[in-house]
């Protein structure tokens, strides 16, 4: 279960942070970092972005997993936008120097390189943000920050239940499976695709009544409580804000601010160096 | 004479979708500081009461109701789920599922964060709610993390914090193991004397719903009431056996022994009992009559385990050093606490996990290199939840579904699978829908999903989890046919009825460990490995105890017996 990306428990400046901050802070950065283009204030993102890693005492065997499905990903965008527009660059920075022919209508242009470099910049200023929000933010908390920035309770607490309710589910899927495989119901790579489809069904069907089971205890359970009640409630793991809290959002502003009064002063969404 | 707290009056509801009334003609008073038990089989209608108590009958659960309900005052049918939720506090029978909140604290501070309780207040409340049930130092932790019992306090104080004057408890020994269950109830009496509780209590185990004594049981059948008496009164009547509820085992100890039941006796529960010598003497009599049948002949090995060592993450060791030898015919109860290591034992036979360490022996040749299919032909699972299992909407079909998936000839399939339903009685039933039968025969469709790949060897996971007595044994004396056919059965099992009547053999395990292994016998007249195995004595070896004769002989005797009469 080490691939998969949940709370991890520990004392350290970001996870003193509220939920609500972290979610603010993790939307308005990205906000930031989705507007521009500009090389300098992405790669200062970006090491911000790292800085806040460290101060939350998370370690590389946290995150690896994670990382490099996320590299992976953007690998394949980018040689996806490469493949589709190999121009596009040149079309952006209106200058175009070649470095070499590859073939047909491919070659390795500066300006396209350099704005594929500024997109995969776009996803390394952000990536660090949303594996802290991800992995910072206690998921009894999730709910109650929600509802603080003005989502319905309801809404939020509909959201952390289903996200606690994923390893349950992965639990009866792991022993659905193996007591189907032990009737003979395989799901390796040795069947034709058809038949595994078809084979799925047989755990997914018993998965779906299971999991039906599952929502009408908690949904009882919930009402019987009083949950619904009124239009507000209140949350034993709300936490006030503290000076710390203003900071974070602070800063997260002031990087949505930059990456706004830079795009002012480059003209437009993006830097150009070639002129 | 007090106010009644409770009073239904010519009260019946009726479902929308059902054409007749659930419960009908119920008159019922229950008064402030009461104890009540609600006992009945199965669809008798004790779960259609208790909805109609709470509220989720008809908020949750449409239908329409006629007569009169009372509730401290208020008519249930027009108040909401939500006002009733201030007065009847309910415990429901999933402790798993009931968990709304990630941590115990913010499970046990749900109902008083919808009432928008300011957060300081919730938070000297719920600490002030988790000493009294004893959990003040697990606060922080996941309430799927704790054990039954715990997970029970947890359940308790969620409900208690509201301050309602009504507990209700739906079926609430159901998924506990016994040591938990008994420790439950320690919980409940103690919560009613503290706080002037009324406790309703909807249970079948009856015996051991009154380790703690009640004031009244109200029995059901058919939707009505069909005994509302003090448990004595009950107890001397015949009603329970007739409507088909076990009664106490002491209860039947008394019978078979010719001891006639009077008022003297006290027999609320076996801490009352109250006999005399006379009454003694015709017990050990009856005992000393009992003749000791032979063990039969040790049969030829099926299953051997040697030295098994097992972990989920290589940090932990689930199993260590297991071994045990199961012989052609045997019928076996695992047993032990939640987490000892039980399914994870019956999981590394049928090869959905591989130990560590150690072998396992089918008739003698290593299995260590089989394919889960290739054990399954040998060792079949039945989950304890017959919805993870069912994947046709087909009695046949899904039956016949591992013989499809060998891709047998259509002839053969229809042949084994028409042989297999008639083994389990559902030959009729071949052409009907799975979603048409009840819980314990969509039970017996798993198993025979199981067995028409014919192995030798059927693993149950809690095969009577949750199953009225009249269940109970249909499901108990199938599996007793199979086993006279030449089918070994071994079973995981919380239920001591169970091991008592229909195992031949007990394996304790406890953390990890194989503490024993032995007669079901022995382990109920050792109260130390009872203990362990978080099973309680059953009210047999204090009537042994109280009379001076022989546990372990005591409860052979007894069993034997009992089989005789109830062939």
């Amino acid at each position: 279960m080490s691939a998969a990306l949940s709370y991890i428990k520990k004392d350290s400046p970001i996870h003193n942070l509220t939920g609500s901050t972290k979610f603010i802070f993790f939307f308005v950065w990205s906000l930031a970092a989705m507007l521009t283009f500009d090389t300098r204030v992405l790669a200062v993102m970006f090491l911000f972005g790292i800085v806040f890693f460290k101060m939350s005492k998370l370690t590389w065997e946290n995150i690896r997993f994670a990382v490099y499905f996320m590299l992976w990903l953007i690998v394949v965008n980018i040689l996806a936008l490469f493949l589709f527009a190999p121009e596009q660059g040149v079309s952006i920075y209106g200058t175009r120097t070649e470095i070499v022919h590859l073939f047909w209508r491919y070659s390795l242009v500066w300006e396209e390189l350099f704005y594929l470099f500024n997109f995969t910049m776009k996803f390394m200023a952000v990536i660090p943000t949303a594996l802290l929000f991800i992995l910072t933010t206690n998921p009894s908390e999730f709910a109650a920050s929600l509802n603080k920035i003005g989502v319905s309770y309801k809404v939020g607490y509909s959201v952390a239940i289903a996200l606690r309710y994923i390893p349950d589910v992965q639990r009866d899927f792991r022993e659905i499976s193996q007591a189907q495989q032990a009737r003979g119901i395989d799901l390796s790579k040795k069947d034709k695709l058809v038949d595994r489809l078809k084979n799925s069904a047989a755990i997914l069907f018993p998965l779906v009544l299971s999991s039906l089971d599952r929502i009408e205890v908690i949904s009882n359970a919930m009402e019987l409580r009083g949950f619904g009640k009124n239009k507000k409630r209140t949350w034993i793991v709300e936490r006030p804000f503290t000076k710390a809290d203003y900071l974070a959002i602070g800063i997260a502003f002031l990087a949505l601010v930059i990456s706004i009064v830079f795009m002012c002063i480059n003209g437009g969404r993006f830097f150009n160096p070639f002129i | 004479m007090k106010e009644p707290i409770i009073s239904f009056k010519d009260y019946s509801y009726q479902y929308r979708a059902q054409a007749a009334p659930t419960i009908m003609d119920i008159n019922l008073e229950i008064y402030k500081g009461e104890r009540v038990i609600i006992v009945g089989p199965s669809g008798c209608g004790k779960s259609t009461l208790a909805h109609c108590l709470n509220g989720l009958n008809p908020f949750s659960y449409p239908g329409e109701s006629k007569g009169s309900l009372t509730i401290c005052g208020m008519e249930a049918a027009t108040s909401g789920i939500f006002q009733l939720s201030r007065f009847v506090g309910t415990v429901l029978q999933d402790t798993d599922g009931q968990f709304i909140g990630m941590t115990v604290l913010e499970d046990i501070a749900f109902s008083m964060e919808n009432d928008c309780i300011p957060q300081e207040e919730l938070i000297t409340k719920t600490h002030a709610e988790a000493q009294r049930v004893g959990l003040l130092h697990k606060l922080q932790d996941a309430p799927h993390a704790l054990s039954g019992g715990q997970k029970q306090r947890v359940s308790m104080a969620g409900v208690m914090v509201n301050q309602v004057p009504v507990l209700l408890f739906d079926e609430p020994l159901a998924n506990l193991d016994p040591a938990a269950g008994r420790d439950a109830m320690e919980l409940i009496d103690k919560l009613q004397k503290d706080g002037d509780k009324t406790v309703i209590i909807i249970e079948h185990r009856l015996e051991d719903a009154m380790y703690f004594g009640a004031d009244r049981i109200i029995m059901m059948e058919n939707g009505k009431i069909i005994n509302d008496s003090t448990p004595e009164e009950l107890f001397l009547s015949d009603k329970l056996v007739k409507a088909g509820i076990r009664e106490p085992l002491y209860l039947t100890a008394l019978k078979y022994a010719k001891v006639p039941l009077t008022a003297d006796l006290k027999l609320e529960n076996w801490k009352s009992l109250t006999l005399s010598e006379a009454e003694k003497q015709k017990i050990r009599d009856w005992f000393f009559e009992q003749k000791e049948k032979e063990a039969p002949p040790l049969k030829n090995e099926v299953l051997k385990v040697e030295n098994l060592h097992f972990g989920y993450t290589p940090e932990v060791e689930n199993l260590s050093d297991i071994s045990f030898t199961v012989r052609e015919g045997d019928m076996i109860s695992i047993v032990g606490k939640n987490g000892a290591g039980k399914s994870t034992m019956a999981k590394l036979l049928c090869g959905f996990e591989k130990p560590g360490k150690g072998s396992m022996y089918l008739y003698g040749r290593d299995m260590a290199e089989d394919t889960i299919k290739e054990r399954a032909s040998s060792i079949g699972y039945v989950m304890q939840n017959p919805n993870q299992m069912i994947s046709k909407p087909m009695i046949f079909d899904e039956v016949a579904l591992s013989l499809v998936m060998q891709k047998l000839p259509e002839e053969e399939i229809k042949e084994r699978v028409h042989e297999t339903l008639k083994i389990c009685g559902l030959y009729e039933f071949r052409n009907w829908p799975v979603s048409a039968l009840s819980y314990g025969q969509k039970k017996r469709v798993t198993i025979a999903s199981i067995l028409v790949s014919r192995p030798k060897i059927i693993i149950l996971d809690e095969p009577t989890a949750g199953q009225d007595f009249r269940h109970y044994t249909e499901i108990m004396e199938f599996l007793k046919e199979l086993n006279e056919k030449g089918y070994t059965v071994l079973m995981i099992t919380h239920d001591m009825h169970l091991m008592l009547e229909y195992t031949t053999r007990s394996i304790v395990f406890s953390e990890g460990k194989k503490i024993a292994d032995t007669t079901p016998q022995k382990l109920f007249a050792d109260a130390a490995l009872l203990e362990q195995a978080s099973l309680k004595e059953t009210s047999l070896y204090h009537l042994a105890d109280m009379c001076g004769i022989d546990k372990e002989a005591y409860i052979r005797a007894f069993i034997e017996y009992d089989r005789e009469v109830r062939r």
